[in-house]
């Protein structure tokens, strides 16, 4: 068990391309945290400059206080699960599991006894003299889990270990890592392009764009807290709505109606110097239908109303989806993230809406509804740079 | 439905089961028609009939009373299986880095060994000759050896290397993980998932030097080094009446069944699909 230390890494591969580029990351001893990102952001690429499988091309990596860019894999003790899990073939469970422990020169009984254990917090037993041809996915996961685990490594890394999986096993799965990680205590560097497993799993979230760190935080920090338009359409699910505006002496003007700033936001505005044309950032559980809002907490927010495209009534709330006319907000961030969620080839017309209601809402799919923002809620963001007006470190 | 299905597949069986007698019988006639041959007596030889009216083992006994026969059975034996060795363990270094490895040259080096490949042996024969004359590799064993490696180099290292591209490269990102030295990584994982490939390749490369007539003709003139192709051809009856085709039909039986055998054994290692369950999908 070690802290690992990023400073300054860079990585720029054979053919020109600069795939990570200047990642200082600190990671504290026993910490779980997730590299996020979508495709071809650079998290594999970083995960395996720490894994010693790609060279660093520039700044140290640092495992337990040691300079390591020099170390072969082998000796940095370090385990890694890979996405295709790449099981031995012609071993059995068991010997899959115990190979580390072959090649580390651990006599017999204490192979046996460690692979049991291992397999036993796996729930393997029973598999274990089968190969891993006749194994299930989930299995072949857990024997990748079972691989890593035994030799009570220093680090645990992991490539998208469930991506293979289906919706259901991988919630499953999810669980069982989270909860094997907080047993084992060991350092955990987890990679995976899904935001839910960002935020259920890791301590701290590492959110990337294009070999860049845009934000290291505590999930739930980068979802009040997005420190640009990148991160802040990147987490969460549903994601934040992006709805163009202007700011106007204190008010925000918009197709979800006029506003007035309210005394924290306009003061984070002010300290940002902000530019008058802005996106505005608001989350889908920001918004409630009007109907239900009492009248002080009205005037506190925004108020617009439109037709409801489709509502989905979940029991416990309502989605109610709508599209505003107007023109999309337009920014690079926006592009690349809508391209990695596969809904750019989507026509622009109009601004697509996301709100989450009470599940008490009269809103009809297909009639007009009332709808009420909460203006102590939004995030302005310059459309420029991607900048969040209205960060704060609270 | 049930039925009709059933019936398909049963006529389908019926179909397939005949076209694999026909290909069967095909194939195996000419060599059941040398081993009818060789349990014939001098004087039965030539009657045409299918199986032999006397048995006899009288061809055998001919072909093993001299040392004519044995002599270039050691010979065969020797040669094919050294030169099969060295050209495997050469073809699985050099295929293990083509599929592997980018480096310099590796389109040439696969290139030439194709042309290797393809170059007509017969051109060779006489530079051959006048080289291994000069050398005083004529009439050797390594003078066999020598030629067989570089024609069976560009086929072993064409099969193995299309064996070892079909190792996903992440088992031994695992393996070095898991703390092997690339030296491990390769004995312990690579080479046990490339063993169905090295093992075909050894019965290609085997063959091919077991079965060679024309450099075991030209490059070699006295039992010292002669091979069984060769020896077969310079049987004579024990007099220049006598049809020396009893004693060929048995040295052919004889020198098929070390290829059977070799066949066999490494067979039982072919198994197919031993990646499966590797990397999923
Ligand atoms: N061997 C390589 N040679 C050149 N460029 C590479 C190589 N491997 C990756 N890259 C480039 O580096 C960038 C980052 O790749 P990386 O594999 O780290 O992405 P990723 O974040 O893991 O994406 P994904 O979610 O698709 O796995 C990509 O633009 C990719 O094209
Ligand atoms: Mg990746």
């Amino acid at each position: 068990m070690a802290e690992i230390v990023l400073d300054k890494v860079s990585k720029r591969y054979p053919d020109g391309a600069l795939a990570v580029q200047d990642v200082n990351l600190e990671i504290a001893d026993g910490e779980f945290i997730i590299l996020v990102g979508p495709s071809g952001c650079g998290k594999s690429t970083t995960l395996n400059m720490i894994a010693g499988l790609e060279d660093i091309t520039e700044g140290e990596l640092r495992i337990g206080g040691q300079r390591v860019n020099e170390k072969a894999p082998k000796d940095r003790d370090i385990a890694m699960v890979f996405q295709s899990y790449a099981l031995y073939p012609h071993m059995t469970v068991k010997e899959n599991m115990a190979f580390p422990l072959r090649l580390a020169k651990v006599d017999n009984a204490t192979v046996e006894r460690k692979v049991r254990e291992a397999a036993e917090i796996l729930d393997l037993s029973q598999h274990l003299e089968r190969k891993p041809s006749n194994l299930s996915g989930g299995q072949r996961q857990r024997v990748a889990m079972g691989r890593a685990i035994v030799r009570n490594p220093k680090a645990f890394l992991m490539d998208e270990p469930l991506s293979n999986l289906d919706a259901k096993l991988r919630v499953q799965m999810r669980t069982s890592v989270s909860r094997l990680q907080k047993q084992l205590g060991t350092t955990t560097v987890y990679v995976t392009h899904d935001q839910t497993e960002a935020m259920t799993l890791g301590d701290r979230v590492v959110v990337m764009r294009g070999g860049v760190v845009q934000q290291i935080g505590a999930p739930q920090f980068l979802y009040d807290h997005p420190a640009n338009l990148f991160v802040a359409g990147f987490i969460g699910s549903p994601s934040m709505n992006f709805v163009p505006a202007t700011l106007e002496n204190g008010s925000l003007r918009s197709v979800l109606g006029d506003c007035v700033l309210t005394d924290r936001v306009r003061q984070l505005v002010e300290g940002a110097d902000a530019p008058r044309e802005v996106i505005m950032g608001i989350r889908p559980e920001h918004f409630e239908d009007a109907a239900l809002v009492d009248a002080a907490t009205l005037s506190s927010g925004g108020k617009f109303t439109s037709q409801v495209d489709v509502l989905e009534s979940m029991g416990s709330d309502k989605y109610a989806y709508f599209t505003l006319t107007g023109e999309q907000a337009a920014s690079a961030e926006l592009q690349e993230l809508a391209a990695d969620a596969g809904s750019d080839d989507v026509p622009g017309d109009g601004i697509s809406l996301v709100t989450r209601l009470s599940s008490s809402s009269g809103a009809v799919e297909g009639a007009s509804a009332d709808i009420w923002f909460d203006a102590d809620k939004i995030q302005l963001f310059d459309p420029s740079t991607g900048r969040n007006l209205t960060y704060t470190e609270r | 439905m049930a039925g009709i299905g059933g019936a398909e597949t049963t006529g389908k069986k019926v179909g397939w089961g005949l076209l694999n007698a026909v290909v069967v019988i095909y194939a195996l006639f000419p060599v059941l028609w040398i081993v009818s041959l060789s349990f014939k007596s001098s004087k039965t030889l030539a009657d045409g009939n299918f199986i032999p009216r006397e048995w006899s083992l009288e061809n055998y006994e001919n072909i093993f009373s001299t040392t004519e026969f044995t002599r270039a059975l050691i010979n065969s034996i020797g040669i094919a299986l050294i030169a099969t060795a060295i050209a495997v363990v050469f073809g699985t270094m050099a295929a293990y880095a083509i599929a592997r490895l980018d480096f310099p040259g590796k389109n040439l080096l696969v290139g030439v060994s194709l042309l290797i490949a393809m170059f007509p042996q017969v051109s060779l024969v006489s530079p051959l000759f006048e080289i291994e004359r000069g050398l005083g590799l004529f009439d050797t064993w390594p003078g066999l050896i020598l030629p067989y490696i570089t024609f069976a180099l560009p086929l072993a290292i064409y099969t193995l290397s299309a064996f070892f591209r079909e190792i996903p490269w992440e088992l031994e990102k695992a393996a070095k993980m898991d703390g092997a030295t690339p030296g491990q990584a390769f004995r312990r994982v690579i080479a046990p998932l490339a063993a169905p490939g090295v093992f075909t390749t050894a019965i290609l490369v085997f063959i091919f030097c077991w079965n060679d007539f024309l450099f075991a003709i030209s490059l070699t003139s006295t039992e010292q080094s002669r091979t069984v192709p060769v020896a077969l051809s310079f049987f004579t009856g024990s007099s220049q009446f006598e049809d020396p085709a009893g004693s060929i039909a048995a040295a052919a039986v004889v020198i098929t069944i070390p290829i059977i055998l070799f066949v066999l054994f490494f067979q039982r290692r072919i198994v197919a699909g031993l990646t499966s369950g590797a990397v999923k999908g």
